[in-house]
């Protein structure tokens, strides 16, 4: 387990960023501060796969010096998954604002307890 | 290929486009389009279900010429076909029972807008449904999530945007744990598609390699999805979300949403893992005992409550239990009570919330028990099928709930260990069911003197009584003659393997 943890460190790396992300989105009260923990959390697994993906001393997979041989070149689909992944958090993270920018301008707060106090107090 | 085996293809595309277009169409014309786009995607599953069940076999359809390993794929069974069509249904009823609240819920420059999610929902929810990719599937439940939190938001009023937030919360942290799940496994076996990561895990079974890591990636995919679809304790956003949200999205929330994830997870647990693999898990223990919670503490939360729509949102946390006690089970016959359930819960929790917006309105908007007393005799259509949907989730012989109640017991004796759980929690959660069920009953039948609340006939709301009416058919026949569906199911499992 120890040597393994020491040359897979960028995977641990992820896997503790991932942590602090998800327990930001989940316990923090501020919605900003949640969504800053989202955008970790998301972060966090692209690196998890950029790093799976990547195998050291190849380059991307574009042929410019005309090799065409596989060997050179790294798998391109773990960087094809983080694409897509950055498209999918930034459409949520920008939901997500939409949707802390209708609350502040209702409730006047960012956090989301006294919102839902106000809105216990609303009774509605 | 027969011409048949492009429908799913055509039924995500159809459903797809048809949101782009809505954004350009007047409200009224949008509102023609959904409709239409339901009942053909609806028609295009019957035709494919009639189809696969002559053929008897499953086909995989390549998303552009591309073999195996590399192209996307999708592909069709007989428990796809029929969960595509039974979705098309309920969410067809759901839009018709909803629609005539939808010019006080939503602003009327908005309606367009209300389609376009509807439309987006429904393809998403085709696309888990179908797909053969687990990145696919995890990009369509992202879009599954927007769409669902967009229709909870379109009525803007405080609550709703509240609740949104926390659906959204809950979600993304679910499926940042799917994700993370996802990436771990095609990290272990090298592939995207469902089929080639079976066999890759069967290997890597075999050679007793990367054993941790497997459970670890399996556990986090499961709990993602089961925080997504509400089980026991995750489940603070629901009451609100399906409480305040409009009726119709109340009723496809409840009905379907949660429904597309939990049959994700049974994709990828026949599909991706493997059945017997899944089961030698201690996986299955967890969401045994959660399971179990969930139907308890989900019927004494709505036992609590005093607001007609928060009670029936609570009671879809113990009737998600019910789906996962299955799953817990891990047995064939636990799977198909199960996946009887999603059928018979959906028909049932669409009827209730439908319902109860018939009696509400009778009360003067009101969703307190002390207003809605006496309500059945204001609006009489509503009554009756309120009380046909809580005799069916009572368990009431005639009605689908009695169906998957009894095969859930039947599945429960058959497995050693759990049998006495299940059955004694199965008996306590059927009579928590009956005391808040049969208490609303009895208080929407009581009459007490004058009401200052005046009825409604059945000329005022005719669109309205006949979408009840076919709620209470659906009920019916679910629970009439279950056999065939069951035998579907069971037929539709196989070919999953």
């Amino acid at each position: 387990m120890g040597p393994n943890l020491f040359t897979n460190y960028g995977e641990a790396v992820s896997a503790v960023l991932f942590c602090i992300g998800f327990t930001n989105l989940l316990l923090q009260t501020n919605l900003i501060k949640k969504i800053i923990g989202l955008n970790i959390m998301d972060s966090a697994i692209y690196l998890f796969l950029a790093e799976k993906g990547y195998i050291a001393g190849r380059v991307a997979p574009i042929v410019v010096n005309g090799v065409t041989s596989t060997e050179a070149y790294i798998n391109p689909i773990p960087s094809g998954l983080v694409l897509t992944g950055i498209v999918v958090s930034v459409s949520v993270t920008a939901l997500m604002l939409s949707l802390t920018i209708r609350l502040y301008t209702r409730y006047h707060t960012l956090n989301l307890d006294e919102i839902s106090m106000q809105l216990k107090k609303e009774g509605k | 290929m027969n011409f048949i085996c492009n429908f799913p293809f055509f039924s995500i595309l159809l459903s797809l486009f048809s949101g782009t277009v809505c954004s350009v169409l007047p409200a009224k014309a949008a509102k023609a389009v959904n409709r239409v786009v339901i009942i053909a995607v609806g028609l295009m599953s019957a035709v494919l279900l009639l189809y696969l069940l002559s053929t008897g076999e499953s086909f995989i359809y390549w998303m552009g010429h591309f073999p195996a390993p590399w192209g996307n794929e999708i592909r069709a069974g007989v428990l796809e076909a029929g969960m595509a069509l039974f979705f098309c249904i309920i969410m067809y009823l759901s839009m018709a029972g909803g629609a005539h609240k939808l010019p006080g819920e939503v602003v009327e420059s908005k309606h367009n807008l209300y389609y376009i999610l509807v439309n987006l929902l429904l393809s998403s929810l085709l696309a888990l449904v179908y797909t053969n990719d687990m990145f696919t599937a995890y990009v369509f439940v992202e879009i599954n999530t927007i769409s669902a939190c967009g229709l909870i938001m379109i009525r803007q009023v405080g609550r709703t945007i509240e609740a949104a937030v926390r659906y959204m919360i809950m979600s993304l942290l679910g499926s940042g744990l799917l994700l993370f799940g996802l990436c771990i496994m095609y990290d272990l076996t090298g592939h995207l598609l469902m089929s080639n990561i079976k066999e890759s895990v069967a290997q890597l079974i075999a050679a007793g390699e990367y054993q941790i890591p497997l459970i670890v990636s399996v556990a986090l995919m499961c709990i993602g999805l089961c925080i997504k679809s509400a089980l026991f304790p995750f489940h603070a956003w629901l009451p609100d979300a399906y409480g305040y949200s409009t009726v119709s999205s109340a009723a496809i929330l409840s009905s379907l949403v949660s429904k597309g994830y939990i049959f994700l997870l049974i994709k990828i647990i026949y599909r991706v893992i493997g059945f017997d693999i899944f089961n030698s898990t201690r996986i299955i223990d967890v969401l045994f005992v959660f399971g179990l919670m969930g139907m308890i503490f989900g019927s004494l939360s709505a036992i609590k409550e005093n607001d007609i729509r928060r009670m029936i949102a609570f009671s879809s946390v113990a009737q998600i239990g019910y789906i996962y006690m299955g799953f817990g089970m891990g047995t064939q016959a636990g799977m198909v009570a199960s996946v009887f359930h999603i059928l018979s819960h959906a028909a049932t929790k669409s009827l209730l919330f439908i319902a109860a917006i018939g009696l509400t309105d009778v009360s003067g908007g009101s969703r307190k028990f002390i207003d809605l007393t006496g309500a059945a005799y204001r609006n009489k259509w509503a009554g009756v099928a309120f009380t046909a949907g809580s005799l069916s989730m009572v368990g009431i012989p005639l009605f689908s709930g009695f169906i998957s109640k009894l095969l859930f017991a039947q599945a429960a004796v058959q497995v050693e260990g759990k049998m006495l759980a299940s059955l004694i929690v199965l008996g306590i959660s059927t009579v928590l069911n009956a005391i808040y069920f049969m208490k609303t009953v009895i208080r929407i039948y009581t009459t007490a003197g004058e009401s200052p609340y005046s009825g409604v006939t059945f000329r005022d709301m005719k669109a309205y009584a006949v979408t009840l009416l076919f709620f209470i058919l659906l009920n019916v026949a679910l629970g009439v003659s279950s056999q065939p569906v069951v035998n579907m199911i069971e037929q539709g499992l196989a070919m999953f393997a």
